[in-house]
């Protein structure tokens, strides 16, 4: 029981905790991209992604559990850390501190959080619940047409694509953070610990940020791509109703 | 060489005891003509001279052996704990480092672990806490087999002297953004649970210190890095992951060393 | 009165042992209600406090420092040596005794150096068991190198680090004990007194540094280890607040203060630049394998870039005076001629009050010869340390080197149990004088700081304790309740003075340090001495008439403890002086013009000197009274020293 103490109560173990959860948080955002990707395959490839996993309650609550018990110790733990580090110098230099080397993700962690946080929580309810109606009226199962839609209206793209920068410095400082707290630590693997984590970073905001873009380029979203994903459902709902009457 | 000395716009913290609120003193007049050669403490000295013939209490600061190695020297000059100099301490600091006319600001350490005595002078009895709560191997003088049967891989030992050339300065505290003592704490671990000796006593070791270490006030590492470039025997964070990995290890076994 | 050292006879190999068997124990339970005193934390004080706790006593330590892990032994480079015979070249316990007695230019007692050979192997045991990093071959045993002329190796190392890494190792075994509660430690505290009541000390008065209170603590021994007195001569490679206070009071109260004049200088050591240096740095002595050292032949280049001044305008002067083994005379032989030749105008760098202090150390030849990757490879971090400090690449200019105070041989008197002739006190590690004779072989200083603190003292204080029992005395006797007295007179009395004073406590050490390398330096003459002692009482009385004390006693004040610390210093110099005038022989590190053998060597005088000079203290304006102990060599044959 005290060596499970020390991981939530000491500064150590604390950090681990949000670095595990950060870890994992991490990973999920490299999944979510590689899924949201599938928009450049197409509508129907996109929405049948969608539709897969709704259609698989325990990989959608199982995931979203994982999400939500990460995200609150993520936070909580790094709160309680900070609120202990200000308290470790009650008073401060009076002529300021200069870093020599602090990147300038690590100094703004502790603004790229809380805005990533409220972030997520405008995320989620644009796609996931209640769906905004934004750009168009949110239609529960053609998420291509919420992307597009969403997309196309300037504000919302622009919030996304700051966002992004936001989530590219913070995994940019976190992910090397995060093999530091956990002690992966090795002189042969130090450098390409550091380019794996900064390649990742990279690759997670650049290409979050370029799905708006794409968007409002009309690389994606055609009328064309709109409609078939639109038809999908028309023919759908007609089939259904055509075998719904045979059984009849 | 009248060409060597140089005037300084010298501002120093004046605090008479914890107690006081402190400020800084302008002693621009008393810091004047400093020999370029001169190190920091002893620019300090000529300064403290000077206010003494003007009846001013002279500044107190921590100082012993001027040569690097006692650690107890220590003061933020300009923003930079021992100043801008790399891989130097304030006693090994010369004044060829400024420039004639400069700005300077010295103060003292700053953490809330590290009360300020008076001026620069700062208590860091809490890193003797931390090495009282498990720095050591439990040997009593005499139980020692002979040196040679222990046999030490040149890497491993050559790692640990890396650990164990810290100075106990505090540099890294005052660095910090967090006021954390994770480099001493860890350089402190590493070095004694790197080597077999100090394998017995390992997680004990590092449960115990660390609870020492976060009972004493400082704050917690946010991965900054700030400290490895104050640290003037450079010692590197790698010891820090390697003590983060020695925490995980000690959280998760019992006190016999079975997974719980 | 004739000194007994209470040495063992008979064989040398037994002697310890059998002393050992034949020290009264004190029994387990027992221990617990012996309470020690042990002042300073250094090798020996941390090492000895530690390993008492261990026993089971009582202990009380105190230093200084902020903290004892920076006592100034951390300062040693070099290593410490051992007769462990690991490189099997021949080494052994007796080996390791010979070297040292003979080093010491037979001056030392044969008993106790053998002991220290004896117990040199248990410390290196000991501190590898702590954890102390080593240097390590790529086997995992341990590495050697070889040191201060021995020919054999025998020193152990960790990089240039020794000393803080052994004083790392004694200061955790001490933090553990002080964690088990067998250890009380007093931080920035200063020794002022010791107690002593029927001929036995009962305690010590400190100073809290801080607080500036006064406070006396009684126990059943007292322990100093406190270290030596080079800061007497101002700039030394000591740090700042080493001091001679806590063995002069002792020495005040009745323990005799033996070979003061025993004092080793140490040739490369990173010169003065002005007036306000405050220390010197030494520098390792492997510099001289490969550089050259020399001056211009005239006073007139001597402010000039030495690149500009011609190959025949320049004088290898320990090249000309010593042909055979030129830059590589001994340490004493190369530190008198650098300083006759800045004596004589012909000093280099900055100017230092009227005289230049500084020889150049030439590397250029080196360089042109190996090349710099291979001279870089040698000395790469010394190079890196004289650049930090001065500001000049030794690759580009040559190096200035000095030579500087850096330990004291001589200290308090201590019989074969390391007792001073005040019972109860013991004196440990260079604040004693018994185990390097005239001269301190390289490595040995930390050898004897733990061998005294470690392997000895464990000993001879519990014969001590059972011998004597108890002290009956508390802090609130009237025996210690006057002692804090006398001790706060003392402070007002240095107050009054320092408050209408105008000389800076700083000013009157800086005088009285360049008055005695002038005259009971690395060359000492009977003229100089008697200088010496005509002024040193002279700048002694300026001390009590116009050095200057800000503030008070009852708070930090750091010009107070200066200036007491400087108020001592001027007493020890005087002794120094008689101590150095009376031995009228050449022997180790002491060295008078007058007696030198055609080599430069010093020319010992065994028929009068072959002894110990211990000095009673009479009073505050009387003559010191000294005694001799003889010293008796069966087992290493007097002999001349001779490098060649």
């Amino acid at each position: 029981m005290q060596a499970v103490l020390t991981l939530t109560r000491s500064t150590v173990g604390q950090k681990v905790v949000v670095a595990v959860t950060g870890v994992i948080l991490f990973g999920f955002v490299i999944g979510h991209l590689a899924g949201n990707l599938l928009l450049f395959v197409g509508p129907e490839a996109f929405n049948a992604y969608a539709a897969g996993i709704k259609g698989n309650p325990p990989l959608l609550w199982g995931t979203r559990v994982t999400l939500l018990v990460s995200v609150v110790l993520h936070v909580t733990f790094t709160m309680q850390l900070a609120r202990r580090n200000a308290t470790a110098r009650a008073r401060g230099y009076q002529k300021p501190r200069k870093d020599q080397i602090t990147t300038y993700a690590a100094r703004t962690m502790i603004l790229s959080g809380p805005l990533l946080f409220a972030y997520i929580l405008f995320h989620i309810a644009h796609f996931t619940a209640p769906g905004l109606d934004l750009g168009g009226t949110f239609h529960p199962e053609n998420v291509y047409a919420n992307v597009v839609n969403g997309f196309r209206t300037w504000w919302v793209s622009a919030i996304y694509i700051f966002a992004n920068f936001l989530l590219g410095l913070h995994l940019f400082h976190g992910g090397w953070s995060a093999a530091q707290s956990i002690g992966a630590q090795s002189p042969k693997y130090d450098a390409l610990k550091k380019q794996v984590a900064v390649g990742l970073a990279v690759f997670v905001s650049a290409g979050n940020i370029f799905i708006p873009i794409a968007v409002l380029t009309q690389l994606i979203g055609s009328a064309d791509q709109l409609a078939r994903a639109q038809a999908a459902f028309e023919t759908e709902a007609v089939t259904e109703a055509a075998t719904g009457a045979e059984e009849e | 060489m009248s060409d060597d000395t140089i005037d300084l716009r010298l501002h120093v913290w004046r605090q008479r005891g914890p107690g006081d609120e402190g400020r800084f003193a302008d002693y621009s007049k008393y810091a004047k003509r400093i020999s370029t050669h001169a190190s920091f403490l002893e620019m300090l000295d000529v300064v403290n001279e000077r206010l003494a013939a003007d009846g001013e209490r002279p500044i107190a600061f921590d100082h012993d052996c001027r040569e690097g190695i006692c650690g107890m020297c220590g003061a933020v000059i300009n923003g930079v704990p021992h100043g801008h100099r790399t891989l130097t301490t304030t006693c090994q600091l010369h004044m060829r480092e400024f420039q004639n006319g400069a700005e300077v600001f010295v103060e003292p350490f700053r953490a809330t672990a590290f009360p300020v005595i008076e001026d620069l002078m700062v208590d860091r009895s809490s890193f003797d806490t931390i090495v009282q709560a498990g720095g050591y191997v439990s040997v009593r003088t005499g139980a020692a087999p002979d040196a040679n049967e222990i046999p030490v891989p040149k890497q491993i030992a050559d790692r640990a002297m890396d650990a164990a050339a810290c100075i106990g300065c505090g540099a890294c505290v005052a660095a910090c953004p967090n006021a954390s003592a994770s480099l001493f704490l860890s350089a402190k671990l590493a070095h004694l649970n790197l080597l077999p000796q100090g394998q017995p006593e390992r997680y004990r070791r590092t449960r115990a210190m660390l609870a020492a270490h976060d009972d004493a006030g400082f704050g917690g590492c946010t991965n900054h890095r700030e400290c490895e470039a104050a640290c003037p025997k450079g010692i590197s964070t790698d010891f820090i992951a390697r003590m983060n990995r020695d925490v995980i290890v000690a959280s998760l076994t019992d006190k016999d060393g079975n997974l719980i | 009165m004739e000194l007994d050292a209470r040495c063992p006879t008979g064989d040398i190999e037994k002697r310890w042992d059998r002393h050992r068997f034949e020290l009264k124990l004190v029994n387990p339970a027992n221990k617990r209600k012996f309470e020690v005193i042990v002042v300073g934390t250094g090798l020996a004080g941390a090492a000895a406090a530690a390993t008492l706790g261990e026993l089971g006593y009582k202990v009380k330590a105190f230093c200084y420092q902020d903290s004892p892990r920076r006592a100034h032994s951390i300062a040693a480079q070099g290593g410490i040596n051992a007769a462990k015979n690991y490189q099997n070249d021949g080494d052994s316990v007796f080996r390791l005794f010979y070297d040292t007695v003979k080093g010491g230019d037979f001056r030392a007692r044969e008993s106790n150096v053998y002991r220290l050979a004896q117990v040199s192997v248990n410390i290196i045991d000991q501190a590898v068991a702590q954890g102390v990093p080593f240097a390590r071959e790529y086997g995992g045993l341990l590495d050697n190198r070889s040191f201060g002329g021995a020919q054999v190796s025998r020193t152990f190392y960790a990089r240039g680090q020794t000393g803080q890494q052994l004083l790392l190792g004694a200061y955790s075994a001490l933090s553990r004990m002080i964690a088990a509660g067998k250890v009380d430690m007093y931080n920035r505290h200063e020794m002022l007194d010791v107690i002593v009541d029927d001929g036995r000390a009962r305690g010590i008065v400190t100073r809290d540094l801080v607080s500036g209170k006064i406070e006396a603590w009684t126990a059943d021994a007292v322990c100093l280890c406190t270290g030596g007195y080079g800061n007497v001569f101002f700039l030394s490679t000591n740090a700042m607040g080493c001091n001679v206070t806590a063995s002069w009071r002792a020495h005040k109260r009745g323990a005799l203060f033996a070979n003061p004049c025993y004092t080793q200088i140490h040739p490369t050591c990173i010169p003065p630049a002005g007036e306000y240096q405050s220390k010197l740095t030494l520098m390792s002595e492997s510099l001289r394998n490969d550089g050259r050292v020399w001056v211009p032949k005239s006073a007139s280049d001597s402010g000039k870039d030495p690149r500009s001044v011609p190959e025949k305008e320049r004088d290898y002067f320990l090249e000309r005076m010593y042909p055979a083994f030129g830059n590589l005379v001994p340490r004493d032989i190369a530190s008198r001629a650098a300083k006759r030749m800045c004596d004589d105008g012909l000093g280099v760098g900055p100017m230092v009050g009227d005289k230049r202090l500084g020889v150049y150390l030439d590397f250029a030849d080196a360089i042109k010869r190996d090349g710099k990757k291979i001279i870089l490879e040698k000395y790469g971090n010394l190079f890196e340390m004289y650049q930090r400090i001065t500001g000049d690449d030794p690759c580009e200019v040559p190096m200035r080197i000095y030579p500087a105070s850096h330990y004291t041989m001589g200290g308090l008197w201590v019989d074969y149990d390391l007792m001073s002739t005040i019972d109860g006190l013991f004196v440990l590690g260079e604040a004693n004088f018994s185990d390097h004779g005239a001269n301190r072989l390289g490595a040995s200083a930390l050898m004897q700081g733990l061998a005294d603190g470690y392997f000895v003292i464990p000993y001879t204080l519990g014969h001590y304790l059972a011998t004597k029992g108890k002290n009956p005395l508390g802090a609130d006797s009237t025996v210690a309740k006057s002692a804090v007295k006398e001790v706060e007179k003392g402070i007002a009395k240095l107050i009054d003075i320092g408050q209408k004073g105008s000389t800076h406590p700083d000013e009157i050490h800086r005088q009285l340090g360049t008055l005695m390398y002038d005259k009971c330096g690395m060359g000492r003459n009977a003229k100089g001495l008697k200088e010496g002692l005509a002024l040193i009482p002279e700048l002694r009385e300026r001390f009590w008439k116009d050095v200057q004390i800000l503030g008070s006693g009852g708070e930090l004040n750091t010009m107070l403890e200066k200036a007491g610390r400087i108020a001592d210093f001027l007493e020890l110099a005087e002794l120094m002086c008689h101590d150095a005038l009376t031995r009228d022989e050449s022997c180790g590190a002491h060295f008078r013009e007058e007696h030198v053998q055609e080599d430069g060597e010093a020319r010992r005088d065994d028929e009068n000197f072959a002894h110990v000079a211990a000095w009673e203290h009479t009073g505050d304006h009387a003559a010191p009274k000294r005694h001799v102990e003889k010293l008796d060599f069966e087992y290493v044959k007097l002999s001349q020293r001779s490098y060649k």
